[in-house]
């Protein structure tokens, strides 16, 4: 699938990305405003060079006109851009590939999402009519089913696995406190986090992400005409997408101790960017946290860690600020927040600050390869986003 | 001669311990426990439940109709049989009744099935008393069902049978009105027991039966103690009266007598007579002669078997919440938006009777059925296949203390069916505390909830907590 990809070929010079938060006194318009004027001023371009745009919105809007309204284009295209919770990078795909054809010059991509508006807690998307006989069944719960699944299967007690997935939070918790723009900028204890309050099988409050209003967005420019608008854009190296054909929901030998559609998108990635060994040739990685035990999985699925050994990685502090592959390092889904819509973008936003050291208390040390990691759905069937960016072309 | 073929019992696993009201509302109640529907029960999904108990592994094709005999409907206009039908997976152009006004229409089910047919006689109710009154304590919930046919396969021959019709108020719910209400129990059990001598005596001796000969006496009567009066009145003695199981289950409206012809037929021999009277404006009464057939009937959990499957840690709350006699406040979750008819249209044949789809080619099992194989991607190379009746075990799960349920956490699992096949759904009668991978289930048929007036009525699983009672 898809090996070919489109390495170095385009690059992103400006990006924007509005806090994540809950924003009571904001509109969908104006984190749409605020997010695109930023990266416009950051790429020091008019509003008026963009030649087309891609929207991603899961539930805050329908058609390109949700942005062509509030921005006031002049007639261009913009297309709405929806695959669930990896609506902002899908986005930004589409964007890349536009600009790589060569149709457009200059594009936009852009995500947002209004989660706080609803009155419910968490994502509550309105599904299509349907018999009702599928258990409507929360966020939470859908992913908790990896955590029962991956103790029995590496032997783990229900008391180690807990700490594993504090640990997990904590060090989300812990970068997103050194990050002016997340949602969550405090530190929390790890008995806080493993007392958390019950929202399914063996997960906690503190096991999710923070349900969250913000933007994010993106100026793609084709590589060789990068140079005129920035001195340190961020080339892209790799984009890959997998949807699943439900084989969790179906087949007996899917055993929940793995997100299937992401071993297919990081093998598809990692042929792109020519990755032979992720763990040792990523240096950064902001990676779908949605719940703690989805961020456990992953780092087997990435090839981050061995089969069955993710775990000890994370109580050896591997994936820490300080540790050998950083991961989620502006605190991730869990403390950043998670509007829908926006958070693939977000990711890529630390990526881009962290090759040019504007990463202010929570900078590593010059990191020159980055891995996003997005995913819409759930452990059963989903879609599954990776992309790796670099400071330099290859 | 026409008799019975089969039986088949079903009890809720939910049973209100009776003192828990009486602490509730500081007053003196009966003892014992009352079987409760669970949130996702009604007379539809229990009745169907004793019916697979009553058919077991019989060729359904042999049914030739159904009589559906509750006072508790879950639709005032709508019929249930195309429902249960289909939930039995019975061919489509069987006939069938709903009788589902009298309490007396369990028997007179039994009564009206057809010489020459075979006949699924399922009874089943749950009725609701208004709390603090003696409805309340003494109506429990329950189904029972019987197949209705001649030839050897018979257990049990109806000898001789009778009706009679004896208007008199005694129990009755309007169509307005929330809960029954009863007369003054001595009117009723007055004229019941005049009827009994009037009609019972006359019908023993046509039959050349004494009371003496007849193994058990089945009897349904006004209030709890009619019973009782009336087989003595006969001439039994106090062991040939079959418990009328109000300790246990309560009186279960329709099938309150047929639960008891089931609880009689699991201890009777060849040879037996057994005798039910059911009582309800007049009587219906029925004289059986066990056949020896009765030691060739498979096993089956029947009245016994449930009775044994159990738990009484239900409070007096969780019974008030379920049957929405109290009013609490709602999660914070969208409202259950009510199922698509078309959409329900076009998966009854698969969503009652929980029938998937095999490939042809690889041989896979899959739920719901796939046009495209999940396993080959073959295309249409699929051929229907059942999964009810088949054991299953738990690969994960979880607790969604999040997701809209009358009973929250909302148990989820990922079941795995031992001969190929998965399905992600509830799981019920339940303790949170008892999930655990590996844990073996069978499914069994509920309603999911209703919206919009429509019930939608589904497949969950259950702990197997016990094999059948023979």
């Amino acid at each position: 699938m898809g090996k070919k990809g489109i390495t170095d070929k385009v690059a992103v010079i400006g990006m924007g990305c509005t806090r994540f938060a809950e924003h009571w006194d904001k509109s969908v318009d104006d984190l749409l405003v605020e997010a695109a004027y930023e990266a416009f001023a950051d790429a020091g371009i008019e509003p008026s060079d963009v030649e087309a745009a891609w929207l991603g919105t899961m539930i805050s809007g329908y058609a390109g006109i949700t942005l062509s309204g509030p921005l006031k284009t002049q007639f261009i295209p913009v297309t709405r851009v929806e695959n669930m919770c990896a609506t902002g990078s899908e986005a930004f795909r589409n964007a890349c590939y536009a600009v790589a054809s060569g149709a457009y010059d200059i594009v936009l991509a852009i995500g947002v999402e209004k989660l706080k508006d609803s009155g419910f807690s968490g994502l509550n998307a309105p599904k299509p009519a349907n018999d009702g006989t599928v258990p409507n069944i929360s966020a939470p719960a859908s992913f908790s089913f990896l955590a029962p699944a991956y103790y029995e299967k590496y032997g783990l007690s229900n008391e180690q696995g807990r700490e594993v997935l504090s640990r997990i939070a904590w060090k989300n918790h812990y970068n997103g406190s050194l990050n002016p723009k997340a949602q969550y900028r405090n530190e929390v204890p790890m008995e806080k986090i493993t007392k958390s309050p019950m929202v399914a099988a063996l997960l906690g409050i503190m096991d999710c992400s923070g349900v969250a209003d913000g933007a994010a967005a993106a100026i793609i420019v084709r590589t060789e005409d990068a140079h005129k608008y920035k001195k340190d854009p961020m080339y892209v190296k790799a984009l890959s997408i997998a949807a699943g054909p439900g084989d969790g929901r179906l087949r007996q030998d899917y055993d929940f101790t793995t997100i299937k559609e992401n071993v297919a998108a990081a093998a598809a990635a990692y042929a792109q960017a020519g990755i032979k060994n992720p763990r040792k040739e990523i240096d950064m990685a902001e990676v779908h946290d949605c719940f703690t035990p989805t961020e456990l999985v992953i780092y087997e699925d990435l090839g981050f860690s061995e089969r069955g050994h993710g775990w000890q990685d994370v109580l050896n502090g591997v994936f820490e600020l300080d540790g050998e592959l950083p991961v989620n390092p502006d605190g991730g889904l869990k403390s950043f927040g998670h509007p829908i819509g926006a958070s693939g973008l977000r990711m890529l936003y630390e990526m881009y600050l962290q090759f040019q050291g504007k990463a202010g208390k929570r900078q590593l040390d010059n990191p020159k390869i980055g891995l996003t990691h997005n995913l819409g759905g759930t452990p059963m069937q989903c879609v599954s986003f990776i992309s790796i960016v670099g400071k330099e072309i290859s | 001669m026409k008799g019975i073929i089969s039986y088949g019992a079903y009890i809720p696993y939910n049973r209100l311990q009776r003192k828990k009201i009486g602490d509730f509302f500081n007053k003196p109640v009966f003892g014992g426990v009352k079987a409760v529907a669970g949130y996702d029960e009604d007379s539809v999904s229990m009745g169907v439940e004793a019916a697979i108990d009553c058919l077991q592994r019989m060729e359904h094709e042999k049914v030739d109709s159904i009589y559906f005999a509750t006072v508790s409907a879950s639709y005032r206009e709508k019929g249930s049989i195309p429902t249960i039908a289909a939930a039995l997976n019975l061919p489509n152009t069987i006939r069938g009744i709903e009788a589902s006004t009298s309490l007396r229409s369990g028997t007179s089910a039994i009564l009206a099935a057809n010489e020459t047919e075979n006949t699924l006689v399922i009874a089943s109710d749950s009725r609701t008393g208004a709390p603090t009154g003696q409805n309340e304590q003494w109506f429990g919930d329950g189904a029972a069902s019987f197949l209705i046919g001649s030839g050897e396969d018979v257990i049990a021959h109806i000898i001789d049978s009778g009706t009679v019709q004896g208007e008199v108020i005694t129990s009755w719910r309007s169509q307005s009105d929330p809960f029954t209400q009863n007369w003054e129990e001595r009117l009723g059990s007055t004229v019941f027991l005049e009827q009994v001598k009037s009609n019972i005596v006359p019908f023993l001796e046509k039959n050349d039966v004494t009371a003496d000969a007849i193994a058990k006496v089945m009897i349904s009567g006004p209030g709890t103690r009619a019973h009782t009066a009336a087989a003595r009145a006969l001439g039994f003695k106090n062991e040939q009266i079959q418990d009328p199981l109000f300790d246990k289950v309560g009186a279960a409206g329709n099938a309150h007598a047929p639960m008891m012809i089931v609880s009689a037929l699991e201890a009777a021999h060849p040879g037996d007579y057994l005798l039910t009277i059911n009582f309800s404006e007049g009587l219906d009464f029925i004289l059986f002669k066990v056949t020896a057939a009765i030691e060739q009937l498979p096993a089956r959990k029947g009245v016994n078997g449930y009775l044994k499957i159990h738990s009484d840690k239900i409070a007096y709350s969780d019974y008030l919440k379920w049957r929405e006699l109290i009013v609490t406040e709602p999660p914070r979750r969208p409202d259950i938006e009510r199922p698509s008819a078309p959409a329900l249209y076009r998966g009854y044949n698969q969503n009652l009777s929980f029938t998937g789809s095999k490939c042809r080619s690889c041989g896979i099992p899959q739920f719901p059925k796939q046009r495209v194989c999940v396993q080959c991607q073959q295309k249409d190379e699929m051929e229907d296949y059942r999964f009810v009746g088949q054991s299953a075990k738990v690969t994960t799960f979880t607790l969604d203390y999040l997701a809209a349920s009358p009973a929250p956490p909302m148990i989820v699992a990922v079941i795995d069916f031992v001969n190929g096949g998965r399905i992600i759904c509830e799981v019920t009668d339940c303790d949170p505390k008892e999930m655990k991978i590996g844990m073996n289930v069978e499914m069994t048929f509920r309603r999911l909830y209703e919206a919009g007036g429509i019930n939608n009525y589904f497949w969950k699983a259950r702990p197997i907590r016990q094999k059948e009672s023979s």
